[in-house]
């Protein structure tokens, strides 16, 4: 057997430290589908996968992969698929399954530019909500955006953990820039790394309900071949796992389903807040673009404009509470993303008309310049 | 002497019985073919922890949710990768795919062809109702020529596949057609298929009087007649030689069963650990 | 069953009896058990279940061999059935 944790110092592209990451957590299987620029996610985990003890295997498709990796979920094994913008559209009706069946899995999405096939090989950031949004239904996800190499590789970890924590399938969304960007990736040592997994049945079997919740409101999960004869459906459910159709069935489910991620808000929500104690203006960006707006705040503090950043960790769901916390103090917000304006709808609706927003765009294929950004700063300045 | 006191049908250990009665119309076959599909799994011996059952939608995929087992009703078409990653997940499991023709063949027959040419370790049952059964019935790619249904008001314009070639060419390991009425062959066919190694599938025709009778005038007991007079077993032929014709003739038999190594069998032989 | 001339071996063959169960209330009606019945045990009969169907009746129960064929073809789990004390063929009663 070989290290799942390669303990030390590496330069790795974004995409090779975020497949280490998930081995790092504990992914032993690995289902995909090839696709630039997520490729080299699924070819690393071929190769390493086999001396960790897990299987990889390359699907007919996406739709195949995310089903996979549920499946796999199901018995047991933390799974993990990745893709880019037209393989997300095709996953996008397992994700609801994986969500109605409370199934833990991690998804990557490197993105690229769209819609269609797009830009294959060029970043963009235009898969935002569609990955709140993207399956049918009201459902809740939740999704992390990384920025950098290192990032991504402890975001695996943390989505792993996040999706075993709450039962749900947690999006990595990337972009192709942090996919495809080299550079160097610490990898702590093993007993350094905190793992959690998801919560387990315990006691009579015949009396299991699979959908009855903990105290945090996530149920106890039991595996195939556990002798818990659980029933699992993408139907509406009951507790039981049975289906039950009706609008109080839907309303109780639905409410499972939610209210587990919204009253755990402040456990799953991580930011980080750049020079905004003092700030006039917010800058709000993820993933790439944040890089972007990390220069400008500096530059723009340089040019005498109090400008600070919210860098978004965890996109969805959406920091409403600190973005409104925000939009009392700071004379205005700038987001900044490789879209002509998603998140930007989201800081929007948060600042609530306290402090108007603006908008920093791009409808992708390259990066957003820090000078980009200074200019509009200082427009409106 | 019919005394009906405390009745305990022989397969309540395995049924669901809080969900019984079942969906399924009267004269529908699906749930024949899942009494026979209990059978063979008690049959087995094997410890019923151990044997998980994967469905897709329709009314064949309501399946799942009547077995006494671990048990996952899916998406539509996706009950195949779905049991793909479970059986790789734990290659302890014995994973049973029980669906019907529009969920595995449509919508779904990228995934079955390529688990079979991985000959994927899974026993995929196929009930054959010549149609989309659950939303009232249309066109599946099962459907006879020139056939009615919903969606082919004036015939069928298309022609069905032939499920086992189908199954050949994509490289199961083991290939059988029954129909609902030749229970005891379909159970063995089946307890065969889950005590081997290999991509295993079993097409079983079954009768949807609600949908595809209606509409080519064929009450269910008229179908089963035909089960019984067009019904040719013949076990061992070329499944390129199979016939499913409501008029001509219907082949049935264990058509097909040798072995080569699975997935996980290559997996391990190639990738090593 | 009546023979025009008796077997040497009569007395050691048995036939399997059995009786057969009928589950009232999961039966949909198909008539599948009666129409496949190898000894014509079964009848439709005349009441309904809760469900409106007309559950099968056994009019010649005597006739059951425990072939399990009812039970077996039934889509419904209504029907089955279990061995009784096996009876010399003299004895059967005849189709």
């Amino acid at each position: 057997m070989e290290p799942a944790v390669l303990t030390g110092e590496h330069f790795l592209n974004g995409d090779v430290a975020c497949a280490e990451g998930a081995l790092a957590a504990g992914c032993r299987f690995f289902a995909g589908y090839p696709i630039t620029p997520a490729t080299e996610i699924a070819e690393h985990m071929s190769k390493r996968l086999p001396g960790v003890g897990g299987v990889f295997i390359q699907m007919e498709d996406e739709i195949s992969a995310m089903a996979a990796i549920i499946g796999a979920s199901c018995a047991g094994v933390k799974s993990m698929t990745a893709t880019s913008g037209p393989g997300f559209s095709l996953m996008m009706e397992n994700i609801g399954l994986g969500i109605a069946m409370e199934t833990p899995c991690v998804l990557v999405n490197v993105q690229r530019a769209g819609p269609s096939t797009g830009l294959p090989t060029l970043g963009a950031q235009g898969d935002m909500m569609q990955a709140r949004w993207g399956s049918h239904g009201h459902y809740e996800i939740i999704a992390l955006s990384p920025c950098s190499p290192q990032e991504i590789f402890y975001q695996t970890i943390t989505a792993f953990n996040l999706s075993e924590t709450y039962r749900i399938p947690v999006l990595i969304m990337a972009d192709e820039i942090v996919g495809h960007l080299a550079e160097r990736v610490i990898i702590p040592q093993s007993s350094k790394i905190s793992l959690q997994s998801r919560p387990r049945a315990k006691g009579r079997k015949d009396r299991f309900k699979p959908f009855h919740p903990g105290a945090n409101g996530v149920a106890p999960m039991a595996h195939a071949g556990e002798g818990y004869m659980v029933h699992f459906t993408g139907l509406t459910h009951d507790e039981r796992g049975y289906p039950a159709m009706t609008a109080d069935a839907q309303a109780e489910m639905i409410e499972r389903i939610t209210g587990k991620i919204q009253r755990n808000l402040d456990k799953i929500i991580q930011v980080e807040r750049y020079r905004l104690e003092d700030a006039d203006i917010a800058l709000v960006s993820y993933g790439i673009s944040s890089r972007s707006s990390l220069a400008a705040v500096d530059e723009a503090r340089e040019r005498g404009v109090k400008a600070g950043l919210l860098r978004l960790i965890t996109v969805w769901p959406f920091p409403e509470q600190i973005v409104r916390e925000l939009a009392k103090r700071v004379k205005r917000f700038i987001t900044v993303e490789l879209n002509l304006g998603q998140i930007h709808l989201e800081v929007q609706r948060c600042a609530e008309g306290r402090a108007p927003c603006l908008l920093v765009g791009h409808a992708g294929g390259a990066v957003i310049t820090p000078e980009d950004i200074v200019k509009k700063i200082l427009e409106q300045t | 002497m019919n005394g009906s006191t405390a009745p305990k049908h022989p397969l309540d250990g395995l049924l669901r019985t809080d969900r019984i009665p079942h969906i399924w119309c009267p004269g529908c076959g699906i749930g024949t073919v899942f009494s026979s599909s209990l059978i063979a799994i008690s049959s087995t011996g094997k410890d019923p922890a151990n044997t998980a059952v994967v469905s897709g939608i329709g009314c064949s995929g309501r399946g799942a949710g009547y077995v006494n087992l671990d048990s996952y009703h899916t998406t539509h078409g996706r009950a195949i990768p779905f049991a793909t990653g479970m059986k790789l997940a734990n290659p302890e499991l014995t994973v049973v795919v029980f669906s019907g023709d529009g969920d595995l063949f449509a919508i779904g027959g990228n995934h079955f062809i390529h688990a079979a040419r991985r000959n994927m370790d899974l026993t995929v049952i196929c009930v054959n109702n010549l149609n989309y059964g659950m939303t009232g019935g249309q066109a599946a790619a099962t459907t006879p020529h020139l056939a009615k249904t919903s969606t082919t008001p004036r015939g069928n314009p298309e022609s069905p596949f032939n499920l086992p070639l189908l199954a050949y060419a994509s490289g199961a390991t083991y290939i059988a057609r029954w129909t609902m009425l030749h229970t005891r062959d379909l159970t063995q066919s089946i307890t065969e298929a889950l005590t081997r190694t290999g991509f295993s599938f079993i097409e079983v025709l079954a009768p949807c009087p609600t949908g595809y009778g209606r509409k080519n005038r064929l009450k269910a007991t008229d179908m089963l007649k035909i089960y019984q007079e067009k019904a040719m077993v013949k076990n061992g032929i070329n499944p390129a030689e199979t016939i499913l014709d409501l008029e001509h003739g219907i082949t049935l038999g264990k058509f097909v069963e040798y072995d080569r190594p699975t997935y996980a069998e290559n997996y391990k032989a190639v990738c090593g650990e | 069953m009546k023979f025009w001339r008796v077997p040497l071996d009569t007395e050691q063959i048995v036939v399997t009896r059995g009786v057969v169960h009928i589950i009232e209330e999961r039966c949909k009606g198909c008539g599948y058990c009666i129409d496949y019945c190898p000894r014509g045990v079964l009848e439709a009969s005349s009441r309904f279940n809760n469900r409106g169907y007309h559950p099968p009746v056994a009019k010649q129960p005597d006739l059951c061999v425990n072939c399990h064929y009812c039970e077996a073809v039934c889509p419904d789990f209504a029907i089955y059935s279990v061995e009784a004390a096996a009876q010399s063929i003299s004895e059967h009663p005849v189709k």
